[in-house]
C-alpha cells in the first residue's frame, strides 16, 4: 500500500476518520467492560452519570481537568515545536515542590502578593527542569523523548527525598508528607461554597494565552516553523536552537503551573500521589486536541470526565478503572491514524 | 577498603548478570528494531505486558518455558500494532510509542484485575531456578557468576550471539539493517521495505516482552504493577551506547547492572549511611543520561532512523 495526498479534502473526509476513531474506541471499551462482566450501556452509562450526573460530579470533573489542562498545553506547545517533552510529569513536580517551599510560611505576604510570586516561582522551576534536556538536545543532539522520561524518575525520587527530609512536615505521623500550606498561599475557590478553586480559571487564562502566543506573535510563527522544518527555518534565518530553548521554558513553566494549582488549589500540601502521571495524560490530552491549546481544554475536560466517571462506574459495576486509561490510549493511537487519513488516501500498488 | 571487596566477591557479580538478563533482551529487541529504522518506545508498555503474560501463563498451569513463549507472542502482537500504525502509515514513531506504552500498561492493569479481582497480593508461581554449569562454574570469581545462573539469563547470552549472527552473517540481517539505512536501495532490489521492517519490529517487541517476563520468572516469582520501573527508557539508552551494535550493547548492560549491583551494595556500607537511599536509587537513571551524552558525539545512527518509507516519494 501507499499513501497519497489529497488535494482538497471534503467535509466527510476531514470529519468521518475522527468519528470513526471515537466509535473504534468505544467499541473497544464495550467489549472489554463484557469480558470483565460488565454490561457496555450500563458501563458507559454509570461513566456519563459518575462524570457530569450531579452537581458535586461535575464539580469534579472540572477539578480533574485542571491539571490536565496544564499539561496538556505543556505537551501541546512543545509537540508543535516537534520538541518531544513526555516530562510533564518532572515540571508538574517542580511546580508542586516550589509551592510548598514558598508557601508553608517562608514567606509572609498578602495572598494578592503571595500567590502571583509562587505562581511565577514555580513555573521557572518547572521551566528550568526541562531546560536541561532542551539544552542536551540542541547541545549534544541526545533524543529528548528518553531524558525527559528518565528525568522523570529522576525527579520523582528527589521529591521522595524532600518528603522524607527537608520538606516532611513533622506533625505528619511519620507519613512521606509536607506541611500544609498557609492560608495566603492558597488559590481561594471560585465561588464560596462550591468545591472549585481559581486554579481551573487560571488554566482557562493560560489556554488563552498559548493560542494568542501560538497566532499573534512571532515566537509562535517561528515555534510553528521550527515544528515543521527546522532546515527550513534555520535557511530562513530563524534562530532554530533560542526557538527550542524558548518552547523549553514555555512547556516547563505551563506543566509546572499544573503541580502549583493541585497543591495551592486543590490538596493544601504535597505528596508523592500528588499526580497520577498528569504528565503522560497530558500527550494524550494535547493529542486529542490537535495541539490546539483551546482544544486543550475541551480535551481535558472530556478526558477528565472520562477518568471521573471510571471511578464511580468501577464502584457500581465492578469494571476495573483501567478501562478508562485503555480507553484514553487507544483513542490516543486511532485520532493519529485518523488525523493522517484525513491527508492522505491509501492506495493499494 | 570496602569497595574492592563488593567488587571481588562473586555474588556481586552473580547480582550484575542477573539484573543486566532482562535488559540484555530488551535491548536486543530495541537494537533490532531500531537497526530496521524504527525506533519503537513502547518498549516499557511491552515489557510490562510481557512481565506479566509469561507469568499468568505459568500460574494458570503453563510449564515456565511455556511462558516465555506466551510472553513472546504478547510482545509480537503488541509489536504488530506499532508496526501498523509506524511503518505503512509511518506516523509519528514518538507518539505511537508512547501512546502503546499507555495501551500495553493499561491492558495488563486491567487483565490483572479481571482475572485476580480479590486478590490483594498477587499470587507466587515456582520461578526459573539457577542451574549450575559443571567444571565452568568451578572458576574462582568468574564461574558462580557467569555459569550458576537461571536458564533464562544462559538464554539472553545466547540470543546475543544469534542477533549478531543473524545481523551480520545472513541475508535476512543485511537486508534488516538495509532497510535502517538506506530503505530506497533495498526497494530498488525488489524487496519489501515495509514487510522488513514490520518483521523487525514485530519480532524485536517480541525480545521486549520476553525481557520483562525474566522479572516475573526468573528474578521474582510474582508480578508488581511497578516492576519494570523504567527499565524500558534505560535500555533505550543501552542500544546508544551500544553503537547499535548486540556484542557492544550486551558489554553496555553487564557495565550497567553492575553499577546498579554496586550502589545495592553501596547503600549498606559507610557511605550509605549518610546519603540518602533515593541518591542511589537515582544513580541508573542518572547514568543511563550521562551515557546517552557521552556517545552522542561519535554517533553511528542507523540513517534512516525515524525516517518513514514511502514508496514512489521523498
Amino acid at each position: 500500500m501507499r499513501l497519497e495526498p489529497i488535494e482538497a479534502p471534503g467535509v466527510a473526509r476531514r470529519v468521518l476518520p475522527p468519528a470513526l476513531a471515537i466509535v473504534a474506541t468505544f467499541v473497544v471499551a464495550a467489549v472489554l467492560a463484557m469480558i470483565a462482566g460488565g454490561d457496555p450501556l450500563r458501563v458507559f452509562g454509570e461513566i456519563v452519570k459518575g462524570a457530569v450526573g450531579s452537581k458535586f460530579a461535575l464539580l469534579e470533573t472540572l477539578n480533574r481537568a485542571t491539571p490536565l489542562i496544564f499539561t496538556g498545553l505543556a505537551v501541546a506547545v512543545a509537540f508543535r515545536a516537534k520538541l518531544w517533552n513526555i516530562g510533564a510529569e518532572a515540571q508538574l513536580y517542580a511546580g508542586a515542590v516550589v509551592t510548598v517551599v514558598l508557601g508553608t510560611g517562608a514567606l509572609t505576604l498578602p495572598a494578592p502578593v503571595l500567590l502571583p510570586l509562587i505562581g511565577v516561582a514555580a513555573a521557572l522551576a518547572g521551566a528550568l527542569v526541562l531546560l536541561v534536556p532542551a539544552i542536551l538536545k540542541t547541545r549534544f543532539g541526545v533524543d529528548e523523548v528518553v531524558t525527559t522520561l528518565l528525568f522523570n524518575f529522576i525527579f520523582l525520587l528527589f521529591v521522595s527525598y524532600l518528603l522524607e527530609g527537608p520538606l516532611k512536615d513533622p506533625m505528619g505521623m511519620g507519613w512521606p508528607k509536607s506541611p500544609r500550606l498557609i492560608d495566603e498561599a492558597r488559590l481561594p475557590r471560585i465561588v464560596e461554597g462550591l468545591r472549585l478553586h481559581w486554579g481551573f480559571a487560571l488554566a482557562l487564562i493560560a489556554a488563552v494565552a498559548v493560542w494568542v502566543i501560538q497566532t499573534r506573535t512571532t515566537l509562535g510563527f517561528e515555534m510553528r516553523a521550527v515544528g515543521q522544518n527546522a532546515e527550513a527555518a534555520r535557511f530562513a534565518g530563524m534562530p532554530v536552537m533560542s526557538v527550542i530553548l524558548k518552547t523549553a521554558l514555555l512547556s516547563g513553566g505551563l506543566a509546572a503551573l499544573a503541580g502549583f494549582s493541585e497543591v495551592s488549589g486543590l490538596k493544601g500540601s504535597l505528596t508523592l500521589d500528588l499526580s497520577p502521571g498528569y504528565g503522560y495524560t497530558g500527550i494524550v490530552v494535547a493529542m486529542l486536541a490537535l495541539l490546539h491549546p483551546l482544544g486543550v481544554v475541551v480535551a481535558a475536560l472530556f478526558v477528565a470526565a472520562i477518568f471521573v466517571g471510571a471511578d464511580s462506574m468501577s464502584r457500581a459495576v465492578g469494571v476495573p478503572t483501567y478501562l478508562a486509561d485503555i480507553m484514553l490510549a487507544t483513542a490516543l493511537l486511532l485520532m493519529v491514524l485518523a488525523i493522517l487519513l484525513t491527508k492522505f488516501r491509501v492506495r493499494r500498488d | 577498603m570496602e569497595f574492592l571487596d563488593i567488587l571481588l566477591s562473586a555474588s556481586f557479580w552473580a547480582a550484575a548478570i542477573r539484573i543486566a538478563s532482562p535488559l540484555i533482551f530488551a535491548t536486543l529487541g530495541e537494537l533490532i528494531c531500531e537497526r530496521a529504522g524504527v525506533l519503537n518506545l513502547g518498549i516499557e508498555g511491552i515489557m510490562v505486558a510481557g512481565a506479566f503474560a509469561g507469568w499468568i501463563a505459568v500460574w494458570a498451569g503453563l510449564p515456565l518455558w511455556g511462558g516465555v513463549a506466551v510472553a513472546f507472542a504478547t510482545g509480537m502482537a503488541l509489536g504488530f500494532v506499532h508496526s501498523v500504525l509506524s511503518v505503512p502509515f509511518g506516523l509519528s514513531q514518538h507518539v505511537v510509542g508512547v501512546g502503546l506504552t499507555l495501551l500495553a500498561t493499561a491492558l495488563t492493569f486491567y487483565t490483572y484485575r479481571v482475572v485476580l479481582p480479590e486478590v490483594s497480593s498477587p499470587p507466587k508461581i515456582q520461578a526459573f531456578t539457577a542451574v549450575e554449569i559443571p567444571v565452568l562454574s568451578k572458576i574462582p570469581l568468574i564461574g558462580p557468576a557467569l555459569f550458576n545462573q537461571t536458564p533464562l539469563t544462559y538464554a539472553a547470552f545466547i540470543m546475543v550471539a544469534v542477533v549478531a549472527f543473524v545481523l551480520y552473517r545472513t541475508p535476512l540481517g543485511l537486508a534488516v539493517r538495509a532497510v535502517g539505512e538506506n530503505p530506497g536501495a533495498v526497494a530498488a532490489q525488489g524487496l519489501s521495505v515495509t514487510g522488513i521492517r514490520m518483521g523487525a519490529v514485530i519480532v524485536g517487541s517480541g525480545f521486549m516482552a520476553v525481557g520483562g517476563s525474566f522479572l516475573t520468572l526468573s528474578a521474582f516469582d510474582s508480578f508488581f504493577f511497578d516492576m519494570v520501573n523504567g527499565r524500558g527508557w534505560i535500555c533505550i539508552a543501552l542500544v546508544v551506547f551500544g553503537a547499535w551494535k548486540p556484542g557492544k550493547a550486551l558489554l553496555g548492560a553487564i557495565l550497567f547492572a553492575a553499577f546498579d549491583a554496586f550502589q545495592i551494595r553501596l547503600q549498606q556500607t559507610s557511605v550509605g549511611a549518610f546519603l540518602p537511599y533515593q541518591v542511589f536509587l537515582m544513580m541508573p537513571y542518572i547514568l543511563s543520561i550521562l551515557a546517552l551524552v557521552a556517545m552522542s558525539r561519535r554517533a553511528e545512527v542507523p540513517a534512516a532512523l525515524m525516517v518513514p518509507f514511502n514508496k514512489g516519494e521523498r
